[in-house]
């Protein structure tokens, strides 16, 4: 069986850890070797931040390359943009369609670039750019936007929502579950 | 069952697995979680050690002790721990003692990209480097055997893809085989000449007989998959080159990277037509094997800087290219930058605006150099600032303009001893301790200023401002760094002083309990002139919108710290 690979993409402490947490917890359950791999220290600090989720019948590396991506799941539009190099052809990239000013942009040495989805879109590539802030900000916390996008995704690729709560379960401190649910469920419910 | 575990947690549960009692460590990416896992199991002694030299000498104190032992740290604390590390060689040990060590290829979080392998060759010590997070449990019981069979310290090497990668472990039980008896031994561990000169003997006869092991130890693996190409690796490149390559080569795996085998690898390398070592940093492997006249390729086709990566792999051996995705040149890059609410930014604010030399240090304020700041000078190693002050110092007659600033885990880690040197041999430098309470950058660890042990006990706190005096530094003052006025008016003083002194700046991190958290500002768009005074702090939370040229708040990101309010002559920054 082949090996899938995901990546997940965003800004320096939005959540891209859970996301990848959640993701490692339900698919060894369904019978995958799975291997996830995070990059820790300073990048987390406001940083472009990647994570790597690799799972089938047998994987060897830990990284995904330039080309291999089935799919990024982007929490901010610079950052899917600055990924898609890593999206395979026939690729799909699910994305926020928030917009964080990196550092270069807010001291104004150079701007944020203007229609990246349309840009991203005319370059032929299959993106599904959603208001993610807004759904999690709905469901309770602008933190959330993690756990709507894993919801986003898994209604993409006929993962079963059931594993995910169970996975909220484990992994989510009990004042935040309910939160997280929501914010799963509203991801799930985005056509 | 079986667990997905970061190759670093796998390496914690080793040591719960293998009996190991006494773990002391200093946090260093991307090395730091062991130590942290490793305090989770009741069964262990965990603790933060001020430094990597401290840690090793409290694990090799614990090894004598009769206690299986460990220490952890990133490969530029192995420079630090150096000192105990090569005697503990000569000594050998009582119960085993395993030194892991996390190098940074990419150096996606460190100030160089040395190689530890070096000092395994160095120091005469065996080196063993897992492949995934199994082996990173397994090689812990490996090295403790080894280390108590042939009674040596052994080094755990780790990479920064091995220790930050997830994969699945199956959990086993702990054994633990109590602690043995110290029974007096001078020619063992006493260091004099007298002891030490046959010692070293005895250390060149451990390493042929470990070498002789290697050649059938079972962690140094063929995989003959009747190819004409060969390829020797260790740790994640074995698994980038299986990746990229698969079954078209034949693998010899190497688990123990020091000393390496002789025979394995002559049978190995007279079977395949070519054989590569793929290896990431330093020729290593490559070069024990050119100077065993074994025919291999290596760094004349891969690098020496930086990662390798399948894609490499397959294109340099293989020749085939991996067919790339789109891609959108000239985008903004996105650095790492100070969080909203740090308490650096003010301290960083007003050095820059005095437009002093700051000798930086390593640690979350080593940002404080990026732009739009640009307030850092210099950045060395742990402790540099103070002491590369003195110097600069000497070398430019005392110029006022010089300061030193150091996080407080940082000053306690090799700050100390600098600042002593300052006062002892008058210096008129200023010395500014950015106090936050807490070892930041690698993810908030205790230390011994914070009066909390790593397991969360309670315990006492290093005084700053009385040890400062106690060296010998008369001009000790204290600010909170968000007073930016007040900031201003203490650094110029003290930069006037004809005698060294200390600022402590105290704030808590802005990402620890401690810290107070207000609402967000908002900026009143009536009052805003465009006139960005408040940009001049990079604060992430602040932007300026395209259209208006009126900054604004992120609500999510503002913590509420009110620096930018500071700033604004005009009053249009606001709270709610």
């Amino acid at each position: 069986m082949k090996t899938t690979n995901i990546m997940i993409v965003g800004v320096g402490g939005q959540g891209t850890l859970l996301a990848s947490r959640l993701l490692g917890h339900i698919l060894p359950g369904m019978g995958y070797d799975v291997k996830i791999s995070e990059v820790h220290g300073m990048s987390q600090r406001g940083g472009s931040v990647v994570t790597f989720v690799r799972y089938g019948e047998k994987v060897s590396s830990p990284i995904i390359e330039k080309g291999e991506a089935d799919y990024i799941i982007a929490f901010e539009q610079l950052e899917a943009t600055r990924w898609l190099s890593y999206l395979k052809k026939g690729g799909k990239l699910i994305t926020s369609s928030q917009k964080i000013d990196p550092m270069p942009v807010i001291t104004g040495a150079c701007a944020y670039p203007e229609a990246l989805p349309e840009k991203i879109k005319d370059a032929g590539i299959d993106i599904l750019c959603t208001d993610v802030l807004s759904l999690a900000e709905q469901a309770g916390s602008s933190k959330a936007v993690n756990v709507v996008l894993l919801g986003v995704f898994a209604k993409m690729t006929g993962l079963d929502p059931v594993l995910f709560n169970e996975a909220i379960d484990v992994l989510v401190k009990e004042k935040f579950r309910s939160l997280n649910k929501t914010a799963f469920e509203l991801g799930y419910s985005v056509k | 069952m079986k667990k997905l575990l970061l190759g670093n947690e796998a390496v914690a549960r080793g040591l719960y697995e293998h009996g190991c009692r006494v773990v002391s460590s200093y946090p260093g990416t991307p090395s730091t979680e062991i130590t942290e896992f490793a305090a989770t199991y009741d069964d262990l002694y965990a603790e933060w050690a001020p430094n990597e030299k401290v840690a090793v000498e409290t694990a090799v104190g614990a090894s004598f002790g009769g206690a299986r032992s460990f220490a952890a740290m990133k490969h530029v604390g192995l420079n630090v721990a150096a000192d105990p590390v090569f005697t503990a060689s000569y000594t050998g040990v009582n119960a085993g003692l395993i030194i892991a060590v996390a190098d940074d290829p990419g150096m996606h979080s460190s100030q160089n990209e040395q190689d530890s392998r070096n000092y395994a060759i160095a120091s005469k010590i065996p080196m063993l480097e897992p492949s995934d997070s199994t082996e990173c449990r397994d090689f812990v019981g490996v090295a403790y055997e080894i280390s108590e069979k042939f009674d040596t310290p052994v080094f755990l090497r780790l990479t920064t893809r091995i220790a930050h990668s997830q994969s699945l472990v199956e959990l086993g039980e702990r054994t633990d085989n109590g602690v043995k008896p110290f029974e007096k031994n001078p020619r063992k561990y006493v260091m004099t000449p007298a002891n030490a000169i046959p010692k070293h003997t005895i250390v060149e006869n451990r390493t042929s007989a470990i070498r002789e092991w290697a050649e059938n130890c079972g962690i140094n693996t063929v995989e003959d998959n009747g190819t004409s190409v060969g390829v020797i690796a260790s740790g994640t490149c074995y698994e980038y080159a299986k990746e990229a390559l698969a079954e078209k080569a034949s693998y010899l795996k190497l688990g123990m990277v020091n000393p390496l085998p002789i025979k394995l690898i002559a049978d190995f390398c007279a079977k395949y037509e070519k054989v590569y070592v793929i290896e990431e940093l330093d020729p290593v492997i490559e070069n024990h094997c050119k100077t065993n006249g074994f025919k291999v390729i290596g760094k004349e086709i891969f690098p020496l800087c930086g990662e390798i990566n399948s894609s490499m792999i397959k294109e340099k051996i293989l020749g085939e290219k991996t067919e790339l995705g789109a891609s959108f040149a000239d985008l903004p890059v996105r650095p790492p930058v100070m969080c909203s609410g740090c308490p650096h930014r003010g301290m960083f604010y007003v050095l820059k605006k005095l437009g002093v030399f700051v000798n930086g240090d390593i640690g979350c304020y080593t940002l404080g150099g990026a732009a739009p700041l640009n307030a850092i000078d210099t950045t060395v190693c742990m402790g540099f600032s103070v002491s590369g002050l003195h110097g600069f110092l000497k070398a430019n007659g005392e110029s006022k303009k010089s300061i030193a600033v150091i996080g407080d885990s940082t000053f306690i880690h090799s700050g100390i001893t600098g600042l002593i040197n300052m006062a002892y041999n008058r210096s008129s430098g200023t010395v500014i301790v950015l106090d936050n309470s807490i070892t930041g950058m690698t993810g908030h660890q205790q230390n011994p200023s914070t009066g909390v042990t790593l397991k969360g006990d309670m315990t006492t706190s290093v005084d700053l401002e009385a040890l400062c005096k106690a060296v010998g530094i008369n001009r000790v003052r204290v600010v909170d760094p968000q007073e930016i006025d007040e900031v201003e008016k203490i650094v110029k003083e003290e930069l006037e002083a004809d005698e060294p002194s200390v600022i402590i700046a105290r704030r808590p991190c802005v990402m620890i309990k401690k810290a107070v958290i207000n609402p967000p500002y908002r900026i009143d768009p009536d009052k805003c002139k465009k006139c960005k005074m408040c940009m001049k702090i990079g604060c992430p939370s602040l932007s300026v919108d395209p259209e208006t040229g009126k900054v604004s708040v992120d609500k999510t990101l503002c913590v509420g710290c009110g620096l930018c309010k500071k700033l604004c002559k005009f009053d249009a920054i606001c709270k709610g």
